[in-house]
């Protein structure tokens, strides 16, 4: 186990909120087709209230904070978190599609320490990236942003989405990514959007489509290892948590909502009226997150893959049970290992059936 | 003021943090990641640039822990060598200037 994995297991098993993934606004330049987000602002919260909360986050253990949205170079006053944020002495990453990102700003990023920049690139060809953003020249101007990082000595790192208009362009972006000195790394999830509305879900590549990828040793590393049939459960596999999300891990909104994770619209509590500590230790949706162990599952705890299942509890809830099946991993782990999941077999299904998850993150209703 | 005297000083490019009692510390540069025990925890945190190494580890290490002053400011001055060559620890002969008022 290397060092970052035992200091993560040790904040897991102590409780400490180790990373937060904090969105500071859903403002974007871009407008991607795929995207879940409402990208008007509906009352960000202020500058001094991000430093607020950042102070929090630092008193409560937080060490790796990644900047996220939206758009975080649509805030003014980004430069200014971040700054504020380097000297608590966090570790920040940054999520951004780069458009905004000058060779000064490049400097300024290097200036104040940022680990790592993960930019969205969807298809080596900029008419296909255009296309998925929205924003005409947007790929021409990424690619000349992420030049002026890697000029700095900035890790960057290329984030491909994968859905039906570029499903083929993975093998190319990689290319890309080489030539350009740059890390790849790629996603093939769509989620619906934050108002529910799942028309979204139609830019899916097919689940038949999974095997490509799956049995591609250029993305999955070693393939006879990553798509193995799953080995019987162990009793520490039914022991076990399905990750992260609320024991050593939260996503911040930019209206202040803490959630368990950015993909788990469970909401805990708001840090405009709780305390960040007081969410995090006392909230009962937090606390029922935490109890869920992999024997408490009601279908996949008799599945062979409940101990190598990529299973998320975020997309579980969204689908009515955050102790049920996600069938977007149901489907990962058939077209991964050619077993049927016990989803599957307990609906009678020769292969999986993508259904549509209900339950979105909106903004949590205080009363005045 | 002895000869010998060294000031030590966080880097600016790292992040840190304690978790029970032990600092994480990762330099952005190269993300070279670190846990500091106890002992180390303590001079880390007093890096300030302005406290020479010597009354640190009189005041920090040997005033909270039962360690020979000899060898605890021997090992110190190794775990220091050892975080400014990854550069975590800026090392000078010079204490800080002040910052002007």
């Amino acid at each position: 186990m290397s060092l970052m994995s035992e200091v993560g297991q040790k904040a897991f098993n102590l409780g400490v909120p180790i990373a937060v993934h904090m969105d500071v606004t859903y403002r974007c330049n871009e407008r991607c087709v795929h995207c879940y987000l409402d990208h008007d602002d509906h009352g960000e919260l202020t500058t001094a209230e991000v430093k607020d909360v950042l102070d929090q986050l630092a008193e409560a253990g937080v060490f790796f904070i990644t900047f996220s949205g939206g758009e975080v170079f649509m805030r003014r006053d980004f430069f200014e978190i971040v700054e504020y944020a380097r000297r608590l002495m966090f570790n920040v990453k940054i999520k951004t599609n780069a458009v905004m990102i000058h060779e000064d700003d490049a400097r300024r990023i290097r200036e104040l320490g940022v680990d790592t920049i993960q930019i969205s690139v969807y298809s080596h060809r900029p008419e296909v990236h255009d296309a998925i953003t929205k924003l005409p020249h947007s790929f021409e101007r990424t690619i000349k942003a992420i030049r002026f990082l890697r000029e700095q000595g900035l890790r960057v790192t290329i984030a491909n989405v994968l859905m039906t208009a570029n499903s083929f362009d993975h093998s190319e972006v990689q290319k890309l990514a080489a030539e350009l000195g740059v890390q790849y790394t790629l996603d093939p999830t769509i989620t619906p959007m934050m108002d529910g509305d799942t028309s979204v879900l139609s830019l899916r590549i097919p689940g038949e489509e999974l095997p490509e990828i799956f049995h591609n040793p250029a993305l999955v590393g070693n393939q006879d290892e990553f798509c193995a049939p799953p080995k019987p459960p162990s009793e520490e596999d039914l022991e076990g948590y399905s990750c992260s999300a609320g024991h050593s891990f939260c996503y911040i909104s930019p209206y202040g909502d803490v959630f368990p994770c950015v993909q788990f619209p469970l909401p805990t509590g708001n840090i405009r009226h709780q305390k960040f500590l007081d969410i995090w230790n006392f909230s009962p949706e937090m606390k029922e997150v935490r109890s869920i162990q992999a024997k408490d599952l009601t279908v996949c705890s008799s599945c062979s893959h409940v101990g190598s299942c990529t299973r998320c509890p975020g997309l579980a809830y969204m689908e009515g049970s955050m102790r049920g099946p996600s069938t977007a991993d149901c489907e990962k782990s058939f077209y991964r290992t050619g077993v049927p999941t016990a989803n599957m077999l307990q609906q009678g299904l020769s292969k999986p059936r993508t259904t549509i998850p209900l339950i979105q993150i909106r903004s949590i209703a205080v009363p005045a | 003021m002895p000869e010998n005297c060294i000031y030590i000083t966080r880097s600016s490019a790292i992040a840190a943090r304690a978790l029970a009692g032990e600092m994480m510390v990762m330099n952005s540069v190269d993300s070279t990641f670190f846990t500091l025990n106890e002992v180390a925890t303590a001079i880390f945190q007093a890096a300030d640039g302005h406290t020479p190494l010597r009354e640190i580890v009189r005041d920090r290490v040997c005033g909270q822990f039962d360690i020979d002053p000899e060898q605890a400011l021997a090992d110190a001055e190794q775990f220091v060598a050892e975080l400014s060559s990854h550069g975590i620890l800026l090392v000078s002969n010079q204490p800080l200037a002040s910052e002007a008022p």
